[in-house]
């Protein structure tokens, strides 16, 4: 029979929608509305997972996040399969596939079960007292094997189909929870016209009024009162409602990040995005995320068929499901009544076993008996019986010195367990808030805020039904800035709960094995011998026993951990301390994190008006900074070399034409102009002549090279600066903190203009002859023009800054045009080019070309540690000048030392021999290891113009060594090079100015 | 994700922001004059205090705008925001807490 | 000390485990000792053991205010490398390596080193460059580090996807194959156990508040939340605190403390069999004996105490990784945290002498300290010890920053450390 433990009636579960889905192969059928969890259990299903370490049977403990045992695998199609998902909060639907986890061969079946009976020795930290010998054994044996041994479930093995969507949003008031203190809260904020975010992590927003199915709020049934509330809320604009959200980090300023699953519930995901993530700025937050119920730590408390008794009651009521048809609710508070009473009324046999005595239990006593239910005040338990289910509770009298007495076992099939409830700070704790002890409730709770929140309801101690509805109302309308207040009338809550630790018990505490924190197998044994060990910080505790550290984060087992700690060491709990709960809440999947933000939508890609033109001419592109800039442009069959040489060789002889867009360009506007570029640069500018050009050298503040580039004086007034292609932005940001804030009253405007000019440079001996007939108002001639000048005019037609410049050595020109103008110009130069057989190039190219005549390039010739004396640029520098950026760092004693590592050119003996880029530098090959380094190789290419291998160097005290001989590293050892100066092509610059 | 009032614009999410660093260290007019300690000294030796910290923001994604402001170290609560060349308002209100910072610290 | 071995640990667990004693003693504070360290991390608990065990120097407190390897030792991802740039710092952190390789059997203590090797990938042509520089000063340094050809990466690491889809595609990479990772917390307890059992008093909860002098400027002894206590010698090993328990002795430092995140996914089978370090586009990981990916991030662009950062930090170290090995996307994060780390200018640390006499300083480890733990122990013992530097910390001084012989290898290579 299907469904063998569904209750005949009851529970939010459509039953005219049955919903199938596989566990371990095996068909299990629930209803529309049912968690896997829920669906299991409605066909007895208990055994679902063995634990990490042991290998122990392991059933659902919970019905909410903070389930520790219930793992599976999760299969929703090809790729779609990922571990550790809780089975308690995975909504059940047609299709879904799951899977135990941590077993082999099967799940009833498991060798790795040997664990348990090795028990004796694996217990908390072990690993740190063996596994050192033979030394050679740890990562060649012992790891690999505790490794295959470790972790839970397999992660995905294939990449993910899947999409997932980022959002930020402002509200004024965020609650969080839509239990009754969040809804109340929400209705209060929503009412004033705020801007209100509800979240909530379940499928179903109404929290504990889901499964309460006797209380009643302001004379009605509670579920009234939800819908009505619900529908409220849904009927106002300014609120957004988002179920199946869960707010898991509260970060600096009120942001709090939210994880929305879209489409998991549905059968089929169509086009949306499997999760989205919301980044909230919220004017104020409230929250009312509830409490999590307490385990009870007694002998064999992990057997399957034992539960939480909230869970029990949530199977019952919310799923009409029986976890069990006799069941034992073993407490020490009063909120277990609650739930023997709904199984009682919903047909189940109910004991129920109270640790406290008969004087200090409530009302709920009389009620519970009132029913019929047996109850045995005064009662510890003493362990559990069963091993893949629970088949009885062996259970004693105690008294008040701790004794046991006789035992008596209760035979059932499932158990309910509460020791008392932990309010889910987690939230505030994150907000910095500070948590306050509170003894009479056993709890920490929120104490001084750091941030603009609240809480409400149970996440701050509060648990009657009526109290909460008030203090989320009021919570509510406070952080909507009013003070209106609400008075509710509910059905009492029973509550109240006398903490426990661990259950008294009279048997040997080294044989028994209590359950702290149920997925990472930590007992109170081995707490208490972490304790034994000198570790008294619950932090030291946690990372000793790993209590804690599982996936539920603690969440039913902190408590109950600090707790034993304290009572080992005779001290509050305050004393020993609370850990600090980090983000997030529950798990978080990297794809909600990461959202859309992957391949091209990683990093913005900057591309060139050009860029067109130069893929349909077949270039292949690198990545330089955000740039895709042109690489090199190969005929077919061609590979680098062959098209470098091709291009190297056709802008010697002929001309080439290159997109150099990627430059960065400054506009330097104002009065002070002039005088700002004379603080920036090391250069003197404030005789530069107008349509004059003269390359830069930029330092940072502690002498080393930022940037270089050539710039033009367009007016008194103007300059036009370039960058390195990478370093646009920082030179900006360099300039503006300067020109702000150490400089304010230099009349100066400084802009960004590289997206405004394109630069088409053609570079060769034949590049006048090619834009001559395409410029006007501009004399070409070499009188005219002379190198590093710049004029204006127009080109096609197009305004342009027309700059006579060269990093070939060829004569050339820069050609700035507006971008929307470059593509029309760059054709039109091409076409032009074409009888004088102009060839595109890539940087590859230019890089070589440039190499050839020792023009370095910042960040390959210089790292961020080089002086410009370093590079061979010292002339650069303006001699009169008192002051510039990084002059009074070039002074320092080892700055001016000798040794330092200065530039110069390297020859190999073989011409053929391209040396590595990096290589490193010696005089004395033979020497021992570890070798005097004197340098590195920075650049080194094949020279189609030179007909042989070309290198340049930084080298300690280089300059003095030329014509010597020194040794580079290769794959295989080293080669011989001889010092040169690094000017390998046109040593006299005749070419430059032809 | 800090939220930092811009003088300019109001509030912003940090990341249109670039940190600058320990505000109020005026470049030497003169750093020729200054010793190769002193000259250290204004390069890298920085307050780095646990508290109250003056430090320079740049509205770099916004405005383009230097402004300067007081932010406590260890809670990460701005104190107040304020433009370039401006003095502090909450100068005397957090010197209690800086004294006392420096008072521990000398204790 | 109970000698810590398979037999003891099978005596004991036919005994219940009753036999284990405290691992370190929670001793009350001597009126004086010859040598006080302030901080119980990593680097300040090394600092105690090898005064006694190469030095002999026993009357040793190491003052924590809080619980030994709280700080950045208990917050790191535990990555431990040596294939750096410069003479001066490969020399460093080689000799921090040497002493892992025999670290747990020194300590009689496992500290899990796992010589699995950290692969550092390449993305473009600068960084290759830059790989390749560092491959062939590490050679001649000897020090392993290797190229390896994108194919070779994906081999050494299949999760990596070495495809051309990626927005900065893999070009290759540098590996270290003697490098690894171990058990942070491990190490602090380890050091902390050897060093008490010969003699060296571990001193937690107990906050240093001041730094007393005597009339000549001399440092003579520490205030602490648990009293005065006077010492020789004074060792401040604070990493995020330096500067606040340096500015008790009136010395500014070249330090600014910033939040580093890290991250770690819930625990899966083993899936990752190394170190990726991925600079260009910010990550690294690497998998923990228990099955969860660990996961590093950058550091937060302002200074802070408060040991948290914001989330488009972590979010865009997550990019980054599921950007390299896209069949993570569907594993989920588990916990993030902060520590705090003091960077220096050069973002090399400090070792040494300062300009007040008997107080000395091992701080600006930035992001990389853990790695460091063993060798900047034993270094910082010596300088103790002796009252000048070893030669291995001799270049680290608080004075290169006067005349400008920094250690800058994150500006010669782009290289995060």
């Amino acid at each position: 029979m299907a469904q063998p433990f569904r209750l005949s009636r009851g529970g939010r579960i459509d039953r005219t929608r049955p919903v199938r889905f596989t566990f371990n192969g095996r068909t299990v059928e629930g209803f529309h509305g049912d968690s896997v969890a829920s669906a299991l259990l409605a066909n007895g299903i208990h055994l679902v997972g063995r634990s990490f370490k042991y290998h122990r049977p392991r059933g659902i403990l919970s019905h909410g996040p903070d389930e520790p045992s219930a793992l599976l695998s999760v299969d929703r199609g090809p790729g779609r399969i990922d571990p550790n998902n809780r089975a308690s909060v995975v909504e059940a639907r047609d299709g879904l596939k799951t899977l135990s986890q941590n077993h082999w061969p099967s799940l009833e079946h498991d060798i790795g079960a040997v664990n348990d009976l090795l028990s004796p020795v694996f217990v908390a930290g072990f690993y740190y007292k063996t596994f050192m010998w033979p030394r050679k054994f740890w990562d060649k044996v012992y790891e690999p094997f505790i490794r295959a041994a470790a972790g839970l479930g397999k992660a995905p093995a294939v990449a993910d189909p899947d999409r997932y969507a980022n959002r930020h949003a402002h509200c004024d008031v965020l609650v969080v929870g839509a239990g009754p203190a969040g809804l109340s809260a929400a209705l209060a904020a929503a009412r004033t016209g705020k801007r209100v975010i509800l979240a909530d992590e379940g499928p179903e927003p109404g929290g504990a009024l889901l499964h309460d199915v006797t209380a009643e709020i302001d004379g009605r049934p509670a579920a009234e009162w939800l819908s009505a509330t619900l529908a409220e809320l849904d009927s106002r604009e300014n609120v957004i409602l988002l179920p199946r959200t869960t707010a898991f980090g509260y970060y600096n300023h009120n942001h709090v990040a939210l994880a929305e699953r879209v489409t998991d519930h549905l059968p089929s995901p169509g086009t949306a995005p499997r999760e989205r993530l919301w980044q909230v700025r919220a004017g104020e937050v409230v929250l009312a995320g509830g409490s999590h119920e307490r385990p009870l730590v007694f002998a064999d408390n992990d057997r399957p068929g034992i539960l939480l008794a909230e869970s029990v009651r949530v199977f019952v009521n919310r799923y009409g499901v029986a976890p069990g048809r006799r069941i034992v609710f073993a407490t020490s508070g009063a909120s277990a009544y609650a739930a023997a009473l709904d199984a009682k009324a919903a047909g189940l046999a109910v004991t129920l076993v109270d640790l406290r005595t008969e004087s200090e239990c409530g009302p709920e006593l009389a009620r519970l008996k009132a029913a019929g239910v047996e109850v045995l005040t005064g009662h510890t338990v003493i362990g559990a019986k069963g091993t893949k289910r629970v088949t009885g509770l062996i259970v004693a009298p105690v008294d008040r010195a701790g004794r046991c007495g006789a035992h008596r076992v209760l035979e059932c099939d499932c158990v309910g367990m509460s020791g008392g409830w932990t309010p889910a700070v987690h939230l505030f704790s994150q907000s910095r808030g500070k948590l306050a002890y509170d003894e009479r409730l056993d709890a920490f709770l929120p104490g001084t805020s750091a941030q603009a929140e609240r809480s409400a309801g149970a996440s701050k101690g509060t648990y009657d039904l009526a109290a909460c509805l008030q203090e989320g109302f009021a919570a509510g309308a406070a952080a909507a800035g009013s003070d209106e207040r609400k008075s509710f009338t509910a059905s009492p809550t029973l509550t109240g709960f006398k903490p426990v630790r661990a259950m008294p018990t009279d048997a040997d505490p080294t044989k028994v094995r209590a359950f702290v924190d149920f997925q990472n197998d930590v007992t109170a044994k081995d707490i208490k011998l972490a304790v034994r060990e000198g570790f008294h910080s619950i932090e030291h505790v946690k990372r000793y026993t790993t209590t804690g550290m599982a996936t539920d984060q603690g969440k039913t087992s902190n408590m109950n951990a600090l707790g034993i700690v304290a009572g080992q060491l005779d001290k509050t709990l305050p004393g020993v301390g609370t850990t600090t709960f980090r983000p997030p809440y529950t798990p978080v999947t990297f794809g909600t994190l990461v959202g859309p933000a992957r391949h091209a939508l990683f990093d913005p890609i900057r591309t060139t008006p050009i860029h067109e033109w130069a893929e349909e001419h077949g270039a292949l592109f690198e990545n330089v900074a955000l740039w895709r800039r042109a690489w090199y442009f190969p005929k077919s069959g061609e590979d680098l070399h062959a098209a470098v040489a091709r291009e190297c060789e056709a802008v010697r002889k002929g001309v080439g034409i290159f997109d150099a867009s990627t430059l960065g360009k400054i506009e330097v506007v104002g009065p002070d102009a002039a005088e700002f570029m004379n603080r920036i640069y090391v250069n003197p500018w404030l005789k530069l002549e107008v349509g004059r050009c003269r390359y830069g050298l930029m330092l940072k503040e502690d002498g080393y090279i930022l940037d270089d580039g050539v710039v033009a004086r367009i007016a008194p007034d103007c300059f036009h600066v370039t960058t390195t292609t990478g370093g646009a932005p920082r030179v900006l940001a360099h300039m503006e903190d300067y020109l702000q804030t150490e400089w304010p009253d230099l009349k100066v405007f400084l802009t960004s203009t590289t997206e405004q000019w394109a630069v088409i440079a053609l570079q060769g001996p034949k590049a006048r002859a090619v834009i001559a007939p395409l410029v006007d108002g501009i004399d070409l001639s070499p009188e005219a023009f002379p190198h590093m000048a710049m004029r204006q005019g127009t080109i096609c037609g197009v305004p342009t800054r027309l700059f006579r410049v060269s990093f070939t050595g060829e004569l050339g020109f820069e050609i700035n045009v507006p971008s929307d103008h470059a593509r029309a110009v760059w054709e039109a130069i091409w076409e032009a080019g074409q009888q004088h057989g102009i060839t595109p190039y890539g940087t590859e190219t230019m890089h070589v070309l440039r190499a050839e005549k020792g023009y370095i390039i910042i960040g390959q010739e210089t790292d961020g540690t080089v002086t410009p004396d370093d590079v061979g640029l010292a002339g650069m520098i303006a001699k009169a000048k008192k002051d510039f950026v990084g002059k009074r760092s070039l002074a320092r004693p080892d700055v001016v030392a000798t040794g330092r590592k200065q530039l110069v050119g390297l020859v190999t003996d073989d011409p053929k021999l391209v040396l590595d880029e990096g290589a490193q530098i010696v005089d004395d090959p033979a020497q021992p290891i570890p070798m005097r380094m004197l340098g590195h190789v920075t650049s080194s290419y094949w020279s189609p113009n030179c007909g042989r291998s070309i290198a340049m160097a930084l080298v300690a005290d280089g300059r003095a060594l030329q014509g010597g001989p020194l040794h580079v590293t290769t794959p295989e050892g080293f080669a011989r090079v001889t010092v040169v100066d690094p000017v390998f092509f046109d040593p006299k610059g005749e070419r430059i100015h032809a | 994700m800090l939220l930092i009032a811009c003088p300019y614009c109001g509030n912003r999410p940090e990341t249109e922001f670039r940190c600058g660093g320990q505000a109020h260290i005026a470049r030497p007019t003169d750093p020729g004059a200054l010793s190769d300690e002193q000259w250290a000294q204004h390069l890298f030796v920085r307050s780095n205090p646990r508290g109250v910290h003056a430090e320079r923001w740049n509205h770099v994604h916004g405005c383009g705008r230097w402004f300067n402001a007081r932010r406590d170290t260890v809670s990460d609560r701005f104190i107040e925001t304020y433009k370039m060349g401006e003095t502090p308002k909450s100068q005397d209100s957090n010197s209690t807490l800086s004294t006392s910072t420096q008072a521990e610290a000398r204790a | 000390m109970r000698r810590f071995s398979l037999s003891s640990l099978l005596t004991e667990s036919l005994k219940g485990h009753r036999g284990w004693g405290r691992q370190w003693r929670d001793p009350q504070p001597k009126p004086a000792y010859d040598v006080v360290i302030v901080g119980g991390g990593g680097h300040g608990l090394a600092t105690a053991y090898y005064l006694a065990t190469v030095h002999g120097i026993t009357n040793v407190a190491v003052l924590e205010k809080g619980w030994i390897g709280g700080g950045n030792t208990g917050r790191n991802t535990t990555i431990i490398r040596s294939n750096y740039l410069y003479d001066e710092s490969a020399a460093l952190y080689e000799h921090a390596l040497k002493l892992w390789e025999g670290l747990s059997q020194e300590l009689n203590y496992n500290v899990m080193f796992s010589q699995r090797g950290v692969l550092m990938l390449a993305h473009n042509l600068h960084d290759v460059q830059s790989f390749k520089r560092h491959v062939y000063a590490n050679r001649l340094n000897g020090i392993d580090n290797e190229w390896l050809t994108k194919e070779e990466c994906k081999e050494f690491c299949p999760p990596i996807d070495i495809s051309g889809s990626l927005r900065y595609p893999v070009l290759g990479g540098a590996l270290q194959r003697r490098a690894g990772t171990a058990r942070h917390d491990a190490v602090a307890w380890g050091y902390a156990r050897g060093a008490d059992a010969r003699g060296v008093d571990i001193i937690q909860n107990c906050e240093v508040k001041g730094i007393r002098r005597d009339a000549s400027g001399a440092a003579i002894g520490v205030e602490t939340t648990r009293g005065y206590i006077g010492a020789k010698r004074i060792g401040v090993v604070a990493a995020g605190h330096t500067s606040t328990v340096m500015a008790m002795a009136d010395v500014q430092m070249p330090l600014e403390s910033y939040p580093l995140q890290a991250l770690v996914s819930e625990p899966v089978k083993p899936v990752f069999p190394c170190v990726v370090m991925s600079n260009a586009v910010h990550a690294y990981i690497s998998q923990s004996d228990k099955g969860e990916l660990v996961i590093g991030a950058g550091t937060d662009q302002y200074t802070s105490y408060s040991q948290q950062g914001g989330l488009h930090i972590t979010t865009h170290t997550l990019d980054a990784i599921c950007e390299v090995f896209p069949q993570f996307t569907r594993m989920r994060m588990l916990r993030s945290w902060g520590g705090i780390v003091d960077v220096t200018p050069d973002r090399s640390p400090i070792i040494g002498k300062t300009p007040v006499e008997n107080l000395f300083v091992n701080c600006g480890w930035g992001t990389g300290g853990f790695k460091a733990t063993p060798g900047s122990g034993h270094v910082f013992a010596h300088t103790l010890a002796t009252g000048t530097p070893h030669a291995i910390n001799a270049p680290f001084t608080l004075d290169r920053f006067r005349t400008g012989r920094l250690i800058d290898e994150a500006a010669a290579a782009a290289v995060a450390h």
